[in-house]
């Protein structure tokens, strides 16, 4: 593709300006923010991969995967600054997911260890595990207010601070993966994932484009499972004293 | 009283949450085998007393002994099976009459086995049918009646009593009575009632605390408030019998 054919492409952003406008919807200002900022994020993660990918430098790629946890844990921490010390919390996650699923990947050589490879599936994992960090987060603090009279019964009884949240983190575990488990489940039926479409347009074999996603898919679930489990194991206990008293959760900044 | 021991001693202790003041240097005992009231207003600190006592908060400044030794050298979950307490609205879990029952033996990995249980729904006044039902399913006072019995599960030395019999009508309020008075003179439980009802702080208890504002106002046998000395306990005994 050429950036003229890109420029013409501007005609599918100009049909919602239109039709915002004639309806007033008062969309027109967000969409113009998305386009340009999509241009230009998009084209500077272009340019660099290029200069990533030809010089082929380990370091390259460990400050891609860097930033990338940064933004992510940026992101994620808005959802759960009522927890103590979450941005710590997230970036151990984002790190500890990275590198299973890249060890994983590169130990068993499933996949070479070329930045061609290694950077975007970083991006999907650590992207998913972003994504299911603000779900866990938004359903464990809700679950956590809304049965603060539950966890203080337990506790009067004698139970551990552990017992106490015990159904709120299984609950929001299990809220924030079923998403990703059930999306897969119909896949390929109603819409063909982003990536094997993208990879199908470039000129790759169908079937190769498959496996490839199916990798994905499978990669997307331990990143969902393993997020949520280590982000409600680190989080649980900051809402205890070493008294096991119940801490309020602290107020929203 | 020199021949009563303390169960639960409270030498200047003061509690504040977020720099708000809630109980107010407080000094005083609840006795041994004795049962005693607490009344005052609503938001006089009552619950927060009781939360103190079973070490879900820790006091700021003063000391709480039980059993004359010091609050923070029992272990929290030893503490808390030793001082029973049944909050204030009856919290349930999400399950059954019989799952919330065993709660306290289920937290420690063991079994409340059948003949337990119906002893137990028997002796606070619930049929024994109701084992299998959703405490969702149940009635304000059978709540009050299941949070009873629960709480006697750890066979706890004190027992804290937080408006337990606020949603019971007068019959189920005797039957609670004489159950209270019961465990009390069978097991030598040491127990502390709060209650809005002051006929019942009356007659009920051997000793009653007066709680306004934080603070203990007026504390000794429960024929205080017959004739409270204090004006502020006696605007309160009068407003609340009217
Ligand atoms: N966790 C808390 N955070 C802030 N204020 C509280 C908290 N718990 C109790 N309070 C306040 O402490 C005061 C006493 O409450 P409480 O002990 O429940 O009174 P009572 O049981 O006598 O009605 C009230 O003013 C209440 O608003
Ligand atoms: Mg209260």
């Amino acid at each position: 593709m050429s950036y003229l054919s890109l420029a013409i492409t501007l005609i599918f952003v100009i049909i919602p300006l239109v039709l915002s406008k004639t309806l007033n919807l008062g969309l027109e200002k967000d969409t113009l923010i998305a386009t340009v900022r999509s241009i230009i994020q998009l084209l500077a993660v272009g340019y660099v991969l290029q200069i990533v990918f030809e010089s082929e430098h380990l370091i390259y790629i460990l400050l891609m995967i860097i930033l990338m946890i940064a933004a992510a844990t940026q992101n994620a921490r808005k959802k759960g600054v009522q927890i103590k010390g979450i941005t710590r919390k997230l970036v151990l996650t984002f790190i500890t997911v990275e590198i299973l699923t890249q060890g994983i990947l590169l130990g068993l050589g499933i996949t070479p260890a070329t930045a061609q490879y290694i950077i975007p599936i970083s991006g999907m994992v650590i992207g998913n595990s972003m994504v299911l960090s603000i779900l866990f987060l938004n359903r464990f603090i809700s679950e956590v207010e809304s049965k603060s009279k539950e966890t203080e019964l337990i506790l009067s009884l004698g139970g551990t601070p552990k017992q106490a949240v015990h159904k709120q983190l299984i609950t929001s575990i299990q809220a924030s993966t079923i998403p990703t488990i059930e999306s897969q489940k119909t896949i390929g039926l109603v819409q063909l994932p982003g990536m094997m479409s993208g990879q199908i347009i470039a000129g790759a074999d169908p079937v190769q484009a498959v496996l490839f996603q199916l990798l994905i898919l499978f990669l997307l679930l331990t990143t969902a499972v393993v997020t949520s489990i280590m982000l409600g194991y680190l989080s649980y206990p900051t809402l205890f004293n070493e008294r096991m008293q119940f801490l309020k959760l602290e107020a929203k900044k | 009283m020199p021949s009563l021991n303390a169960a639960v001693q409270w030498n200047n202790v003061t509690f504040s949450v977020k720099g708000k003041t809630i109980i107010h240097n407080l000094t005083g005992t609840f006795y041994e085998g004795k049962i005693t009231t607490l009344v005052g207003p609503s938001g006089a600190g009552k619950s927060t007393l009781f939360k103190l006592c079973n070490g879900l908060h820790t006091a700021d400044t003063g000391d709480i002994l039980i059993a004359g030794k010091e609050i923070a050298s029992y272990p929290p979950v030893e503490l808390r099976r030793m001082v029973g307490f049944a909050l204030q609205d009856a919290t349930m879990i999400d399950g059954t009459v019989y799952e919330n029952l065993a709660m306290p033996l289920t937290l420690q990995g063991k079994d409340l086995s059948e003949e337990k249980a119906q002893e137990l729904l028997q002796l606070v006044g619930l049929p024994i049918t109701i084992s299998t039902q959703s405490t969702n399913d149940l009635s304000g006072g059978q709540r009050q009646k299941l949070s009873i019995a629960r709480t006697l599960v750890n066979r706890p030395s004190i027992l804290l009593l937080d408006e337990i019999t606020s949603s019971l009508d007068r019959v189920s309020q005797q039957d609670i009575e004489a159950l209270i008075v019961r465990i009390n003179k069978h097991y030598g439980t040491t127990i502390v009632w709060i209650t809005h009802n002051l006929q019942q702080a009356r007659t009920i208890g051997d000793y009653t605390w007066v709680l306004i504002d934080g603070q203990l106002i007026e504390s000794g046998e429960s024929s205080l408030l017959d004739e409270p000395e204090n004006n502020e306990v006696r605007l309160f005994v009068k407003g609340d019998n009217s």
